[in-house]
């Protein structure tokens, strides 16, 4: 529940003199700022990553989240602010100097270079030794489960493979931080299951530093330990998966991330930082803190997640009543879309497990609706 | 009926065909016609007039010339084109949607416009009419296609291929060296070989700049052909499209034509 970034610390005062010598920051952004032209793509954004974390930088398109990928990776220069690496001011260092390993969205491995020279080449620019290069070009691709295509042309290779090129590329240097810039995006939906979780674990098996750029929710709600959601070229929350789901700070990052319900709902009572939530018979407790400015009384959105919704009797007291619109086997669980006009315009989703008998209540069905939870989120009525 | 159609397509591809191939067919076989006229189809076959083609000393100064302005001329075009493409390419400046415009349509300014243009600019300059002005000539005259080439290379070059080479340490002299300029050598080659066989066939503004001490072949030719009119000049024709396919298949056998002439899909 930080915004902006961890250690609110006046900016470029903290960056240069590297005061918190326990533990430097891995990667610290301070008061960044970076226009297009008229266009604020950052706008004072702060960020304290930590050594040998994988965070990530979650937004919809646009949101500035690769142009600050970009100025980690030293590729655009900020107007205003100050960026730091492993306590080192490198806000103007250019990108070759700045050891870090990027990934690129569709790898950019070089066409013209065999798999193994691709790989050795950050060594090549560093003019290593040539038996300590070919040693450290073989762990690299046995890391990432590739010995034996050292002479293979890129173009050989499968989507997958080239991918593990460009990850063994970016690894060998041994960076400070490793960049991913939406590396899963080109692959199929198997394979990117699968690449993510070997992701994870090289990372976690080497700590390194890892900041990882994504528009893709689910994918950041299972890989990182922390996650930044930008929007509008700002950090609008900071935390990890389970806060950022569970506990959104604002309207933005409860509908972007997951899915949600908005329900309309009564400000009950006010007791300090909680407040009393009415929804039809229903009371739920929820933060003042995102509430702030409601008078009691007066109308309120409440956020559900669809799994904190249950089916109860058509004639219970329940929280809303609706008409099942739609029913829709996922396996695991059971999509039910009812229309439930006394709290809301559109349909609401309830995600219930699918052992419970499904089949009572097929569309047309009046259901009761529950809630699971007795805490919730609610913002001002937009 | 779909056979008759597929028939009637194929005739019409095929007299297509032959009406594009007809004049270096009857060039060729007059080439080969023993008596001393341009006429067709030869009677008695010899090979007597590429002996006399080969012998005649304006012919070979014309090749050496040609060879000399070519190779300059491409030479150069390719290093400022490269420049030009590179700078329209990569940066933004005032009037660089002019300056792309102007640079990237050839063909408005005629040849021979071209060639009086440096006709009069030397001899007002006071410059004698040697290698130089026709270098300078030819280097205007190819410079759109050298640009072009370059151009279009670059605009599929990746940008991100060397910002990966410079996030793996490569200093920017070290990207160019080892990732732009190999990744666009098909573009540079197939603009300098564009613009050398452009230059060497260049007929009209190369008749406005040459004198008869640095005449170039197509010159040579024409000055020939004024006088005589038997088939030595059929015999260099021949020889000269021999020499051309020889090029054009050494570059496809060592560098791949398909990339020479940009044809791969890029990335």
């Amino acid at each position: 529940m930080s915004i902006p970034a961890e250690p609110a610390l006046p900016a470029p005062a903290r960056v240069t003199s590297g005061t918190n010598g326990s533990e430097h920051a891995a990667v610290e952004l301070a008061g960044v700022t970076k226009r297009f032209g008229k266009i604020t793509a950052l706008d004072a954004v702060s960020l304290f990553v930590r050594r040998g974390e994988l965070m990530t930088l979650l937004g919809p398109s646009g949101c500035g989240k690769t142009t600050l990928l970009h100025l980690v990776a030293g590729f655009l220069i900020p107007e205003g602010g100050e960026i730091a690496i492993e306590g080192q001011r490198i806000t103007d260092v250019p990108a070759y100097r700045r050891e870090i390993g990027v990934m690129f969205q569709n790898y950019a491995l070089f066409p013209h270079m065999s798999v193994a020279r691709n790989v050795g080449y950050g060594l090549r620019m560093r003019r290593m030794a040539r038996p300590e290069m070919d040693r450290r070009i073989a762990d690299a691709l046995a890391l990432v489960k590739l010995a034996g295509l050292e002479d293979r042309r890129p173009r050989q290779l499968s989507g997958g493979q080239q991918q593990r090129v460009a990850l063994a590329r970016s690894l060998v240097i041994r960076p400070k931080v490793l960049l991913l810039d939406e590396p899963f995006s080109a692959l199929d939906r198997n394979l990117r299951a699968s690449m993510q979780v070997e992701l994870k674990e090289i990372q976690r098996k080497l700590g390194v530093t890892t900041i990882f750029v994504t528009h893709d929710q689910s994918e950041a709600l299972s890989l990182s330990d922390r996650i930044a959601v930008i929007a509008d070229g700002r950090i609008r929350q900071l935390d990890t998966p389970h806060e950022v789901y569970r506990h959104p700070s604002d309207r933005f990052v409860a509908s972007f991330i997951g899915d949600a319900n908005v329900l309309r709902a009564r400000l009950e009572r006010i007791e300090g930082a909680v407040a009393s939530v009415a929804l039809g018979a229903a009371r739920v407790t929820v933060p003042m803190r995102t509430l702030a400015g409601s008078a009691v009384g007066s109308a309120v959105d409440l956020f559900v997640r669809p799994e904190d919704l249950q089916v109860a009797e058509p004639d219970a007291a329940a929280a809303a009543h609706g008409t099942v619109a739609a029913q829709i086997y996922q396996g695991g669980h059971i999509d039910l879309y009812v229309d439930v006009p006394e709290v809301s315009s559109g349909r609401v989703l309830l995600r219930v497990p699918s052992h419970e008998a499904a089949s009572l209540r097929p569309p047309g069905t009046r259901i009761g609706i529950a809630l699971a939870a007795d805490v919730a989120i609610a913002f001002r009525a937009a | 009926m779909p056979k008759l159609l597929r028939l009637l397509g194929g005739a019409t591809v095929t007299a297509i065909l032959a009406f594009l191939l007809l004049p270096a067919g009857v060039v060729t076989l007059a080439a080969f016609n023993s008596r001393a006229i341009l006429s067709f189809p030869p009677e008695v076959w010899s090979w007597r007039w590429f002996i006399k083609a080969i012998a005649y000393e304006d012919f070979q100064a014309g090749v050496r010339n040609g060879l000399i302005v070519t190779a300059w001329a491409s030479s150069i075009a390719l290093a400022v084109g490269a420049a030009f493409a590179f700078a329209l390419d990569r940066y933004e400046f005032r009037l660089k949607r002019t300056l792309e415009t102007i640079l990237l349509s050839p063909l408005v300014v005629p040849h021979f416009t071209i060639g009086l243009g440096f006709l009069i600019l030397a001899a007002q300059l006071g410059f004698a009419r040697g290698y130089s002005v026709i270098v300078a000539c030819h280097v205007v005259l190819v410079l759109p296609f050298v640009l072009r080439s370059v151009y279009i290379s670059l605009r599929n070059l990746d940008p991100r291929l060397e910002l990966a080479a410079a996030s793996l340490g490569a200093s920017p002299g070290r990207v160019l060296i080892t990732v732009t300029l190999p990744l666009l050598l098909p573009g540079l080659v197939s603009g300098w070989l564009f613009a050398a066989i452009l230059s060497f066939n260049e007929f009209t503004a190369s008749l406005f700049v040459t004198v008869q001490r640095t005449q170039t072949l197509p010159v040579a030719l024409y000055n020939y052909v004024r006088e005589y009119a038997d088939p030595s000049m059929a015999a260099i024709s021949v020889m000269y499209i021999v020499a051309t396919a020889t090029v054009l298949t050494l570059a496809n056998t060592f560098l791949g034509l398909a990339k020479v002439l940009n044809v791969e899909h890029s990335r």
